[in-house]
Formats: C-alpha cells, sequence, structure tokens
C-alpha cells in the first residue's frame, strides 16, 4: 500500500527530510564519484606542461571578465566541429583547470585550440576593439587590459593554491612565480631564460602587447589566449585529427 | 517592524548586526590591497545599517498580545517588497546585456559594463535575487497558513531574509568589481558562498522546526517542494563550492574540482539549481496559490506524490546532458539523457494536475488575470520541460547545444513559467497580507498580464529562430564538402533576432514595473473595513487551573 506508506510518511517531519536527502543523492553519487575512479576518464598526456605564472594570470583574467559566457573551450566529437576548430577536445587537455571553461554558448567562436592560429599582434588589435579587425564583431571592446598593470606579487601564492590542489608546480616555479611572469613577456632578459629553463623551450617568451618595457593585463591575457590547445599533442595523436598542431616557433 | 519583537529579541539581533559589521571591518582590513577590502566595507556598512535600525526602535513599545495567536507576516512584506525591487534590477540587466548584443558599443568602454561582467549580474538578479527573495516570502507564508502555527523564531527569518539580501549584494557587486568564479549560476566568490551556507542553514532550521510545530497531522504538498529545495539547494551549493582562497586576504580562490570532474560538478550543481531552486520551490508556491485562487482542491493527490518523488530523483541525474559530445565519458551523457527523458513525467504529471485542478474554475481564469497568471504558468511549466527533455536528446542537442535556442528555452521556463507563477502568487497574496479587499487595479493586473504574455513569446520565437538558423549554418556543407558558412556568418545572420529579443526583453520589464505600482498603490491603499475570516493560527486552549 505505498498510499498508506506516504500517509504515514508526510507525518514525520525528520522522516521527509531523510527520505529527501536519500532520493537526491543517488544521481549525484554515481556521476560524480566514478570519475575519480575510473582510469580512463582522463587520458595519459605525458607531455602535457602546466601554465606559466603570466598564462595563468592571464587565465584569471579570462575567468575575471566572464569571457565563459560567449566562449566556449571544448569541441565537440562532431565532423563540423573538428573541420572548423581542430581535434575534438580531450579530457587530459583540462585536467590543471581550475575553473574548467568548457563554456556552455558560443556567442563568439570556440577557443579551445585559438592558440597559435593568429599573431600576438591581431589579439591585441582585436582585444583593444574588435570591430577594427572583425567589422560584423559583437564583442566589447577591452582598451583598459593594455592600460593597466598586471598584479604579479600574489603569484606566487596563486601557484602554490594550485600546488596544494594537486597541479604539479615545482618549489621553484612557485618562488620565481613573480620574475617568471615578468620574463615571458620580455624576451632576450635574464628573466626570460628562466621561464624557458622550467617550463620548457616550447614556451611562447614574446612582447605580447608589443611593449616589452612593461607588463599588462593585455601581456597576460594575449599568452593565455595564444596557449589555448597547445599545452600538449595529445589530441593530435590517435584521433580524428586532420591538422598538424600550430608550430609553437610561430 | 521591531514592534513584534521583545526587548531581548531587539537585543539579539542588535548583536547580530553589529557582529556582521565586525565581520565586514575584519574583512575589510584583510583584504584592503584587493577587491576583498571594498567588499568588507560593503558588509560593514549593511550591518551598521541594520544595527542603526535596530537602534532607532529599541525602545518602542513591546508586543503586548500573546504572539502565538497570530502569524507573522512583517518579514514577509519585506521580502515581497526586495523581490520585486531585484525583479526591476535584473530584468532591465537583461535588457541591457540583450542590448548589447545587438549594440556592443552599449558598453561604453568601461570595465564595469562590459557583457561578460553583467551576465551575471543578469542571472543572479532574476535567479537569486527575484526568485530567491520571493520564495523566501511565499515559503515563510505558506508555511506558517498550511501549519496552522506561527513561524519558529522572531529574529531569524529576519537574520535568513537580510542575510540572503547580503549574498545577493556581494554577489551582484563583485561581478562589476571583477570579482567571480566564472562557474556558471554559482559565480560569487568563497566568502560569499561561505555566508551562503550560514544563512541557509538557519532557513533550514527554521523551516522545519515551523513544520515541527504544526497542528495538522500531515505536511501539506508545498511543504515537500519547499523543503526539498531548501534542502538540495545547500547540498549542491556546498559541493560545487568548495575551493581553495589563494590567501584570507584576497577575494580569488581555486575550485578543488578540476577539468572533467569540474564540468561534471558544475552541471549537476546547474541543472539542478534549474530543478530545485526555478522549479521545486515554484512548485510549492503553485501548490498553495493556484487553489487558493481558483477556490478548487488540487486534483490529485496520488498525482502529487509521484511527481514530487519523481522530479527529487530524477533531476539529480540530468545535468549531464550540458555535456553531450564532450570529453565526458560517454556512460555518462548516456544516463543524463536517459534520466532527462524520464523527467518529462513527473513533470507533465504537475503541470496536469494544475491545469486539472482548474476544472470547474475555467470562468475564474476568463475574468481574473491574477489566476490566469498562474494557468499561463502551469502552460509554460509543461511546454519548457517537453523542450527541456527533448533537447537532451543526444543527437537534437549537437544542434541546439551552445546556441541560442539553449538561452530561448532557460527564458520559456524563467519568463513563462518561474515569473508568472511569482506575479500570481504575488497579486493573490499581497491584498490578503496588508488586509485589502483586492489588488488597488485588476485593469493594471490585465496590462501586466499581457506585456508579460507577450514579451515571453516575442523572446522564445526569437531565440528559437536565431538558435535553430546558428546550429544549421554551422554544420551546413557545400558541394564541394566544404563548410558553407564562417563563423562570422552566423554571427550575422543573428542580428535581427537579438534586436527582437531585447524588445520582447523590455515588454517583460515594463510589465513588472506596472506590477511594482500597482503593489505599492494597494499597500498604500486604505485597510479593508472587515478582517476576512479568521487568518490566525490555532492555540491550544487555556486549561482552567493550570
Amino acid at each position: 500500500m505505498p498510499e498508506l506508506f506516504h500517509r504515514k510518511l508526510e507525518r514525520s517531519t525528520i522522516g521527509f527530510v531523510i527520505a529527501i536527502i536519500a532520493a537526491a543523492s543517488v544521481g549525484g553519487i554515481v556521476e560524480i564519484a566514478p570519475l575519480f575512479t575510473i582510469d580512463e576518464t582522463v587520458e595519459e598526456a605525458p607531455d602535457m606542461r602546466v601554465y606559466t605564472p603570466l598564462e595563468l594570470a592571464g587565465r584569471n583574467i579570462y575567468v575575471r571578465e566572464g569571457c565563459y559566457a560567449c566562449h566556449s573551450q571544448m569541441i565537440r566529437t562532431l565532423r563540423d566541429e573538428v573541420e572548423r576548430y581542430g581535434p575534438y577536445s580531450l579530457a587530459v587537455e583540462s585536467q590543471y583547470d581550475r575553473p574548467m571553461l568548457w563554456g556552455s554558448k558560443r556567442t563568439g567562436p570556440d577557443l579551445a585550440r585559438i592558440g597559435g592560429k593568429y599573431s600576438d599582434f591581431w589579439h591585441v588589435a582585436h582585444l583593444n576593439n574588435p570591430r577594427d579587425v572583425v567589422p560584423e564583431s559583437n564583442m566589447p571592446a577591452y582598451r583598459w587590459l593594455g592600460r593597466t598593470a598586471l598584479k604579479t606579487e600574489d603569484l606566487p601564492l596563486h601557484l602554490a593554491a594550485q600546488k596544494a590542489l594537486g597541479v604539479p608546480y615545482t618549489d621553484e616555479m612557485v618562488e620565481n612565480a613573480a620574475r617568471d611572469a615578468y620574463g615571458q613577456a620580455t624576451p632576450d632578459t635574464d628573466f626570460a631564460a628562466g621561464v624557458s629553463e622550467r617550463y620548457g623551450d616550447a614556451t611562447e617568451v614574446s612582447a605580447f602587447d608589443g611593449v616589452a618595457t612593461q607588463l599588462t593585463e593585455m601581456d597576460a591575457l594575449v599568452a593565455y589566449l595564444q596557449v589555448l590547445g597547445r599545452l600538449t599533442d595529445a589530441a593530435y595523436r590517435n584521433t580524428a585529427a586532420t591538422e598538424q598542431p600550430a608550430d609553437p616557433a610561430n | 517592524m521591531l514592534a513584534n519583537l521583545t526587548s531581548s529579541e531587539r537585543q539579539n539581533a542588535l548583536v547580530l548586526a553589529v557582529a556582521v559589521a565586525l565581520a565586514g571591518a575584519v574583512m575589510a582590513i584583510a583584504g584592503r590591497a584587493d577587491v576583498l577590502g571594498i567588499h568588507g566595507l560593503i558588509v560593514a556598512l549593511f550591518g551598521g545599517v541594520v544595527a542603526w535600525l535596530v537602534m532607532a526602535s529599541f525602545y518602542a513599545p513591546e508586543p503586548a498580545e500573546d504572539r502565538a495567536a497570530s502569524y507573522y507576516d512583517d518579514p514577509i512584506k519585506v521580502g515581497i517588497v526586495l523581490a520585486m525591487a531585484w525583479a526591476v534590477f535584473g530584468m532591465f540587466m537583461g535588457v541591457w546585456v540583450a542590448a548589447q548584443l545587438a549594440w556592443p558599443n552599449l558598453a561604453f568602454d568601461a570595465a564595469w559594463s562590459t557583457f561578460g561582467r553583467l551576465r551575471p549580474t543578469h542571472t543572479t538578479g532574476v535567479i537569486f535575487g527575484f526568485g530567491g527573495n520571493a520564495l523566501i516570502a511565499t515559503s515563510f507564508h505558506v508555511v506558517q497558513r498550511t501549519s496552522r502555527a506561527r513561524l519558529a523564531g522572531q529574529v531569524s527569518p529576519w537574520f535568513v531574509l537580510l542575510g540572503f539580501n547580503l549574498f545577493c549584494v556581494l554577489a551582484v557587486s563583485g561581478y562589476l568589481l571583477g570579482v567571480t568564479q566564472s562557474k556558471e549560476y554559482a559565480e560569487a566568490e568563497w566568502y560569499a558562498d561561505i555566508w551562503l551556507v550560514i544563512v541557509w542553514v538557519t532557513y533550514f532550521i527554521l523551516y522545519v522546526a515551523t513544520i515541527a510545530r504544526r497542528k495538522e497531522p500531515h505536511i501539506y504538498v508545498a511543504n515537500w517542494y519547499f523543503m526539498a529545495f531548501i534542502l538540495v539547494v545547500a547540498i549542491l551549493h556546498i559541493v560545487n563550492n568548495l575551493a581553495l582562497p589563494v590567501s584570507w586576504g584576497l577575494a580569488k580562490s581555486y575550485t578543488i574540482w578540476p577539468g572533467v570532474q569540474d564540468a561534471m560538478v558544475q552541471w549537476w550543481y546547474g541543472h539542478n539549481a534549474v530543478a530545485f531552486f526555478l522549479t521545486a520551490g515554484f512548485l510549492g508556491m503553485l501548490y498553495y496559490y493556484l487553489p487558493v485562487r481558483a477556490q478548487r482542491p488540487i486534483f490529485s493527490y496520488r498525482l502529487s506524490i509521484l511527481s514530487f518523488w519523481g522530479i527529487t530523483f530524477f533531476y539529480m541525474w540530468a545535468g549531464s546532458h550540458h555535456l553531450h559530445y564532450t570529453a565526458l565519458p560517454h556512460w555518462v551523457q548516456t544516463l543524463g539523457m536517459t534520466f532527462s527523458v524520464m523527467l518529462l513525467v513527473p513533470s507533465w504529471a504537475s503541470a496536469g494536475n494544475a491545469l486539472l485542478t482548474l476544472n470547474g474554475a475555467w470562468h475564474r481564469v476568463r475574468d481574473d488575470a491574477t489566476l490566469r497568471f498562474m494557468m499561463a504558468a502551469a502552460v509554460f511549466y509543461g511546454l519548457s520541460t517537453f523542450e527541456g527533455s527533448f533537447m537532451a536528446i543526444r543527437p537534437v542537442n549537437s544542434l541546439s547545444h551552445y546556441t541560442d535556442w539553449t538561452v530561448g528555452h532557460v527564458h520559456a521556463g524563467a519568463l513563462g513559467w518561474v515569473a508568472l507563477i511569482t506575479f500570481g502568487s504575488l497579486y493573490t497574496l499581497v491584498p490578503s497580507l496588508w488586509k485589502r479587499e483586492r489588488m488597488y487595479s485588476a485593469a493594471l493586473v490585465e496590462l501586466h498580464f499581457w506585456l508579460a504574455i507577450a514579451g515571453t513569446v516575442i523572446y522564445v520565437f526569437a531565440m528559437w529562430n536565431s538558435g535553430i538558423i546558428q546550429g544549421l549554418m554551422w554544420r551546413t556543407y557545400t558541394e564541394e564538402g566544404a563548410l558553407a558558412y564562417s563563423f562570422v556568418d552566423s554571427l550575422v545572420a543573428m542580428y535581427p533576432y537579438y534586436i527582437a529579443r531585447a524588445f520582447g526583453g523590455l515588454l517583460f520589464l515594463l510589465g513588472a514595473l506596472v506590477g511594482c505600482y500597482n503593489i505599492w498603490m494597494t499597500v498604500r491603499a486604505a485597510p479593508a473595513a472587515a478582517t476576512r475570516g479568521a487568518d490566525a493560527p490555532v492555540v491550544p486552549a487555556a486549561v482552567p487551573g493550570e
């Protein structure tokens, strides 16, 4: 007699509360917990590198400005998406992403593999006023990024927090975070050499915003955009890839 | 407002307000080098203003009568006013961001007014500001009437209501300042999230304690939904917002969930924010105010049970349909799709139960715009839950995902269901709370109804068109086998619909303004001569000799 049972249940406040918790817990537990235990959930990518301090700072600007509201970073396993944006995204490519920025809406195009597709100069022009390079665009202009100095003194704290959560930053990377952020945007300095040493020779060192003397939020955001899709080559191996990864030297 | 508090309760309220102000001062000092400091000042100011309000009538006469013999309606009245204020703010922000998509220079070249920062002020403003305040206010009303008991606390309802609004203020001001986790519908940072947990646990305890005082043997259906809303939102909020602050002096934190797991947790949260904030809570409203207004009992008790447990169980599985064809494992996508389709059963059971309740009262639906608000809400609820199950099917989702179709679907639910049931409920509740015969103007309720319907229909049709066109353009191939349209081609095709959408939203905002005026004039009107029936809790009769 299910109805009789329910008549009893709805006489008990605590019983009802417990029943709600029980009914509502199952779905989440079944769908979330195995994602941590099933090994195939995240692919292996031994060549995967972490974000440099400058790229991480740029990512935090992307987060702060809410770019995810219009740009996805998740190429789906559909033919037209692979042909338009590149090989479909793998879970491993966002394994260090907190939060993930897969997005839910494309008012603008997907950015999962935007890195290396346009020059730094193009990105700076586009962020300053998107309609200068894409007349039909409805993206906001971000002129102030190039006028705002990047805060670097907190970067060691940021890397330390990421490290505490399991991102494989070394103590040396944490210690040198502020210097490395400066070095990555000032080629041909001693600081720049440290970046290549700690994050690999393939790391792009460039005066991203075109001004090598000062470090701005524009430098950081462009550095981040230029590394999107290039932390690992995993997506180009054993997948439906029709193209080669963007050349880091370009 | 303090007239109903005893002097010791006023002291407690003062201590709480001062404690909040002090916490704000600590935040302001710890975060002086960061935007956290600005938020500290806002918290301190908020606590200070509340403390000042308490001080101002600290020595006013104390309540004379036995309070247990009357319902506690003061927090509900303030909650209604706050809900309408947030409605105007949130909907205005919505119209502004919608217009920015058509005319991008409406950001005026400032940082705070770009689309990415304004968009969450719209979503938070309408979902949490408008929806949340309306839910808190109506739940306080429904739980007292259906339990025939006064709220189980005197200060705690104020703590819940004002504390929740402090959270909303921190969230919205944070986005403008660039403080966000970029987790959709959970953008507020760690300190605001912790504060909301404190507020929400108080809400839960207050609600359950009030139900425990009930003079009715059974817990009424509306309270099942309000309880599910409070409980499950707490679970979702805590799990999704687990994060490690970069330092105690910085607003920034990093979520403990990485990449693919973060995506699953985020959409488990995101979809169930729809389920338990925007559905369960508002079904609680529907199950009380619709039968009251129609003067008909709920059609079927069994359907109520079926739909309640169906919604509570099935919804929690459905979030992964936001991640079809992504790097989320296929088995989770399939589970999400399956449960989303099954969800149609309890959803339509609810919608059908509501509409069948109106049998015998259809002449009232014709004559009374307030009841028509609720009828239209039930229809939109049925339509958008059907659409949701449909869009969760993987091949359909391949077309609809990432497009405006999703935005249209959300607004069919948010405007057509959530906002309409809220306005219908408020137009029922306001005259009864303020002891008036009826709303100030029935004609203005009628005008609001048609503005809301026209706005919703224009909005939803514009987004269906733009979404489906966009989805088709992205996947169209030429005869040579190349992609036919560039991304910019698809964007150019969107502009007419973006203008139409902004216009639809504007009509809806105008309707809300008409509603504000009507509510304001009702409150200002003279109270009805005779009190209507006995609207008081059951008090155990005093036994002689005790």
